[in-house]
């Protein structure tokens, strides 16, 4: 299970480029996408995968690189190597027939400070030459309304708070119909009750069948909502999958409390157990595919005195930790 | 997969939505209202003061015919501000064009609409077009009326001397306010040239400027006399042309060519930097 898995994860070797044979149907397929600035690699060779109708949490800390990611994504930063599909369709040759079904957010909410939030929605309409303008009335109040700003729609810009102007950002994102969103830390800055409310609206879309890519820095936040995550390191994707599969990949340890830490260690090693351990009164391993029943009855069998055994399986926080090093702040 | 409108929209060849848009932008915007007003005060000044004061001379100069005709308003407005106060305009509304769009960071999500980049170039140069006519349309315009109000109309005395009808004086300054506006959209294609080149408006504008006033200087260099006729400013003062009997429109051409070179060379420039640039404002 663990090992089919895996193989349907990240984990797939794609060729890198000049591969237009190969279509992705995925929603977000990424092949060796690069990008150095000098002489820092912000993204490297990152081969992401959100498959469609996925909420795909991109995950990780501040300057591990899913902004250059989505910038390039969205076609506003070239790749420094490497290639991308979007829908399913080789984003450099078809960025204009792409986009319009595409929802963005990246890095923060820019609208004109002086014009109202209604006249920003409309501006961004007016330079979409696939939206109709009999309907722009009629779509531009359908946003608002979505994201709860219909009040303030006639307010300049520049007096709105963080969290109306996030959530602007999102309007402007829904005013046509869109089979893929990428929203770039869309909960950053929002107060709780805004976070919740924006987390519901995404929930809210997928349901109606977009395929949603969301960047965080929020753990919690890919538990609550995401059906998918990546989880991006200094420029790499270092793990990404589906949550389920994850869970299932997380390596679970075991754990031996006895007099002779020292004889039960040898037995977890002569077992094959990987990174075997001790401590005072205890011996620990990875467990791996091996059945605890197994290890308990060698244990006894190699005469180890055994006060007590454990498997812990570790949650994702421990997971991220020990893939990035770092933790990822559980707060909110 | 969500939900698609029934009957799809087909886009139209060409739209004028994006460009409504930007005209908008321009025009509603308080700060360049400020600029036009001030673009208007100054025949406005000119004629108040040659009201009150009226000069002796009854020479050919543009200011000593107002008193004899208002239309002269317009023209003396439109000789004083061209040094300064109508480049100054440009600059500002082209300093803006890309650099103000990447400042408030606007320029990505403009670009994830998606607007192509060369279609983008296109809308706010034609911006920087229109508002480059409009402000020496307003001069002239605010010029005729304030000088019509306050001295009447009638025959117009040409530079060469001769007189021609009040409305085919009014023509004359029609062609005045044609051939400046072209000048200006070389100064604007310059400035949206600059304009791709940082994410500063008002840097881009102070750069616009010092490029336009270096034109002026390098044009007063005696020793400089064969770069002059390609300088910017150059043919600006030609006009001129449009007040001798018959107007020779062949003394315009080396003004337009310039024009046209400028043009053609900065915008061409303008899309080789931002057609392939890192949008990361
Ligand atoms: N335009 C740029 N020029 C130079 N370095 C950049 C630029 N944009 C991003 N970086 C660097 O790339 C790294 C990744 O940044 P970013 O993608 O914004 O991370 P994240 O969105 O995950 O916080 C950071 O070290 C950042 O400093
Ligand atoms: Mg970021």
């Amino acid at each position: 299970m663990a090992e089919a898995a895996l193989r349907e994860g990240g984990d797939r070797s794609v060729p890198a480029l000049g591969a237009s044979s190969h279509r992705s149907d995925d929603a977000v397929a990424t092949y060796g996408l690069t990008k150095r600035f000098g002489h820092q690699v912000a993204v490297d060779s990152v081969e992401l995968r959100v498959p469609r109708g996925a909420v795909y949490g991109f995950l990780g800390p501040n300057g591990s690189g899913k902004t250059t990611t989505i910038r390039m994504l969205l076609g506003l930063i070239m790749p420094t190597a490497g290639r991308h599909d979007l829908l399913g369709e080789p984003f450099q040759e078809k960025a204009g027939a792409i986009l319009p079904r595409v929802g963005a957010l990246c890095e923060g909410p820019a609208f004109h400070p002086y014009l109202s939030g209604r006249a920003n929605l409309a501006r961004l309409d007016a330079a979409d030459r696939t939206a109709d303008p009999r309907t722009v009335k009629r779509r531009i109040d359908a946003a608002l309304e979505r994201v709860g700003l219909t009040a303030a729609a006639g307010k300049r810009y520049r007096a709105y708070s963080l969290g109306m102007r996030q959530r602007l950002a999102i309007a402007a994102a829904l005013l046509t119909p869109r089979d893929l969103l990428i929203l770039d830390e869309p909960t950053n800055g929002l107060d709780p009750q805004g976070t919740r409310e924006v987390r519901a609206l995404v929930s809210g879309l997928a349901a109606e069948g977009a395929t949603v890519m969301l960047s965080t820095h929020l753990l919690s936040e890919v538990e609550q909502i995401c059906t998918h995550v990546g989880v991006m390191h200094q420029g790499k994707l270092v793990t990404q999958g589906s949550l389920a599969q994850l869970r299932a990949r997380a390596q679970r340890r075991v754990r031996v409390e006895t007099e002779r830490p020292e004889a039960a260690a040898e037995t977890l090693t002569a077992l094959g157990l990987a990174e075997v351990t001790t401590g005072p009164g205890t011996a620990e391993g990875l467990l791996g595919e091996l059945a605890p029943e197994k290890i308990v009855a060698t244990l006894v069998h190699d005469d180890v005195p055994v006060r007590g055994f454990g498997v812990v399986a570790p949650d994702l926080e421990d997971m991220f930790v020990e893939l990035t090093g770092e933790g990822f702040d559980v707060s909110a | 997969m969500s939900v698609r409108e029934a009957t799809p929209y087909v886009p139209k060849p060409v739209s004028t939505r994006f460009l409504r848009s930007e005209l908008m932008l321009i025009f509603g915007r308080r700060r360049n209202w400020a600029g036009m007003a001030a673009l208007a005060a100054i025949p406005i000044i000119i004629a108040v003061v040659m009201k009150l004061w009226p000069g002796g001379g009854g020479g050919p100069d543009f200011f000593n015919q107002i008193a004899n005709n208002g239309l002269f308003v317009s023209l003396a407005a439109l000789t004083a501000e061209l040094p300064l106060f109508l480049p100054l305009a440009v600059a500002a509304i082209a300093g803006d064009s890309v650099a103000g769009e990447a400042n408030t960071g606007t320029l990505r999500y403009l670009l994830a609409v998606p607007v192509d980049r060369t279609r983008l170039l296109a809308v706010k140069y034609l911006g920087v077009v229109i508002f480059a006519f409009a402000a020496v349309a307003l001069v002239a315009a605010t010029g005729m009326l304030i000088g019509l109000l306050l001295f009447g109309g009638g025959d117009v005395l040409l530079l060469s001397g001769s007189m021609v009808g009040f409305g085919e004086g009014v023509l004359r300054v029609l062609g005045v306010v044609l051939y400046l506006g072209v000048c200006l959209s070389a100064l604007g294609a310059i400035g949206v040239f600059v304009s791709t080149l940082t994410e500063q408006p008002i840097g881009a504008t102070i750069a616009i400027m010092v490029l336009t006033v270096l034109s002026f200087i390098l044009d007063q260099i005696e020793q400089l006399d064969w770069l002059q006729p390609y300088l910017l400013t150059h043919h600006w003062m030609d006009y001129g042309e449009f007040l001798r009997d018959p107007v020779d429109l062949g003394a315009l051409v080396p003004g337009l060519l310039v024009a046209a070179a400028y043009t053609g060379v900065f915008l061409a420039g303008a899309w080789a930097r931002f057609a392939g640039k890192d949008v990361s404002s």
